[in-house]
């Protein structure tokens, strides 16, 4: 499973990933990477995780009514990835697109095996998607993480800090134990899946000027341009 | 659980007279079921072992038509009047998932390994709170269809097999599980004396077998029969044959769980 790259299954597209713990800045290093292609002229698609549509609102539904189980909530956000992938991604990239993902399964591999879910399970289901082209993993540390979350927005999310396994009261402390064991999940699949790893501990701009060139030497960006 | 005393009870007076299609009062003394072993087909639900449920799980599998309601209504009374308390469930009915469900089928919109996940989705709702705790409280759960269905439809359609069971490894397996095996001549009759229509899934017309409704829903049917053929190999469930009266069936799916409730009489 995930054994092969798209571009190893002849897919004339290719996919792009970003993944990191929350407050990582892996939204806004894709964001600027896709500002980027935009503006080359090339054919690239955005895609983020939870954002089909049909399902999105099942899951706002047993998240807000806690109705979700690690199972469940494995499996509803399966389905909203098979959803995207089946009708969004898959044909983008027989037609030759640049996708670009803010998160892949990989955010699956590490949130339900530390939810309580056996790790064969979460893998077997994702079992049909392929492997992306490139994935980059923006490796924070979780005072770096919180502090950005805090800076920029908002309170912790429920889920977000994990309060659904009841690891803390203190929605802060929670964060730490949670997205800690996030963190240690992502590290053991490193290698295994090939992650590039940008230390996001850095400026905006230094974190870009690393994924930039690594893109452009990985993919000729030239054979995706639009007619 | 004060019922996890009870080993056998083959001295108890009268368990179940299995041949009355419709129950008559009974006597007030009610006998505990025996209890068997249970076991998930893979790591199942995390946090409640198999052996902590002391309910049994009947399955009624069967396509629509095939007579599966009718049975299970029977079932339930049959059993309330014995004095077992019963629970039922059935695919599309968990409160997380069944509303969406719904909108993807009618609009059509749903590629087949989503709809597979939905359907998975739907039913680890159901198992985890419905049918696990009404188990654990010592019920007889009726399952209206179980995973049996949604692996023939989904290998019909050309899912990975080996993909599913990784997928279910989250079912109990049921105490007995009964397919009503009805010809596909004899569901179009049934189907058509019921409401006049076919049913669009139920005719397989996603699968592009044929653009006659009536033909697709035979040749449908058909693969999906030898799909439950051949998953019966594996999960060893009883096939009933369904073309018999109501009555006939009744008395056949009485008789074997009095034997799995009660043991060899």
């Amino acid at each position: 499973m995930l054994s092969k790259t798209f571009a190893e299954l002849g897919f004339p597209g290719r996919l792009i990933a970003v993944e990191g713990i929350d407050g990582s800045g892996k939204s806004t290093q894709i964001y600027l990477v896709k500002r980027w292609l935009e503006q080359q002229g090339l054919k690239v698609f955005f895609s983020e995780w939870n954002s089909s549509e049909l399902v999105k609102s099942a899951t706002s539904r047993g998240k807000k009514t806690n109705l979700l189980t690690p199972t469940t909530f494995s499996l509803i956000h399966a389905t909203d990835f098979a959803d995207r992938y089946e009708r969004q991604l898959v044909p983008l990239l027989r037609a030759g697109y640049l996708v670009l993902c803010d998160r892949y399964v990989f955010t699956a591999f590490a949130r339900d095996v530390v939810r309580g879910c056996p790790p064969d399970w979460v893998r077997g289901i994702y079992g049909f998607a392929a492997r992306p082209d490139l994935t980059f993993f923006f490796r924070t540390t979780l005072e770096v993480s919180l502090q950005r979350i805090r800076d920029s927005r908002r309170e912790l999310k429920y889920f977000e800090a994990g309060m659904d396994l009841r690891l803390a009261t203190d929605p802060e402390e929670s964060y730490n134990i949670f997205q800690g064991r996030l963190l240690e999940q992502y590290l053991a699949m490193s290698r295994e899946f090939g992650f590039h790893v940008i230390d996001a501990n850095q400026p905006v701009e230094a974190q870009q000027s690393l994924v930039r060139p690594l893109l452009a030497d990985r993919i000729p960006l030239a054979d995706y341009a639009a007619q | 659980m004060p019922r996890s005393k009870v080993t056998r009870t083959v001295s108890a007076p009268a368990p179940c007279s299995v041949d009355e299609p419709r129950p008559r009062p009974r006597a007030a003394r009610v006998p505990v079921p025996r209890r068997t072993p249970k076991r998930y087909y893979g790591h199942g639900v995390p946090g409640i072992p198999a052996d902590t449920l002391s309910g049994k799980l009947i399955v009624v599998e069967g396509a629509d038509g095939s007579g599966r309601s009718t049975q299970i209504a029977r079932l339930v009374a049959w059993l309330e009047s014995h004095g077992h308390g019963t629970v039922q469930v059935g695919l599309k009915r968990s409160s997380l998932v069944r509303e969406e469900l719904e909108r993807a089928q009618a609009g059509n919109i749903l590629s087949r390994t989503t709809l597979s996940l939905f359907y998975a989705t739907d039913f680890a709702d159901q198992i985890e709170n419905v049918i696990l705790p009404a188990l654990k409280a010592g019920f007889m759960v009726l399952a209206d269809r179980y995973i049996y269905t949604l692996m023939a439809r989904d290998i019909v359609r050309g899912i990975d097999e080996v993909w599913l069971r990784n997928l279910y490894g989250i079912a109990l397996a049921p105490d007995v599980v009964f397919y009503l095996e009805v010809s596909p001549e004899e569901l179009v009759q049934r189907n058509f004396a019921k409401s006049h229509a076919l049913d669009y899934w139920e005719s397989g017309m996603d699968l592009g077998l044929s653009r006659d409704m009536f033909d697709s829903f035979v040749q449908y049917q058909r693969l999906i029969i030898e799909q439950f053929r051949r998953l019966q190999r594996t999960y060893a469930f009883t096939i009933v044959n369904g073309d018999r009266s109501a009555d006939e069936i009744s008395r056949e799916l009485q008789q074997k769980i009095a034997t799995v409730l009660f043991g060899q009489r």
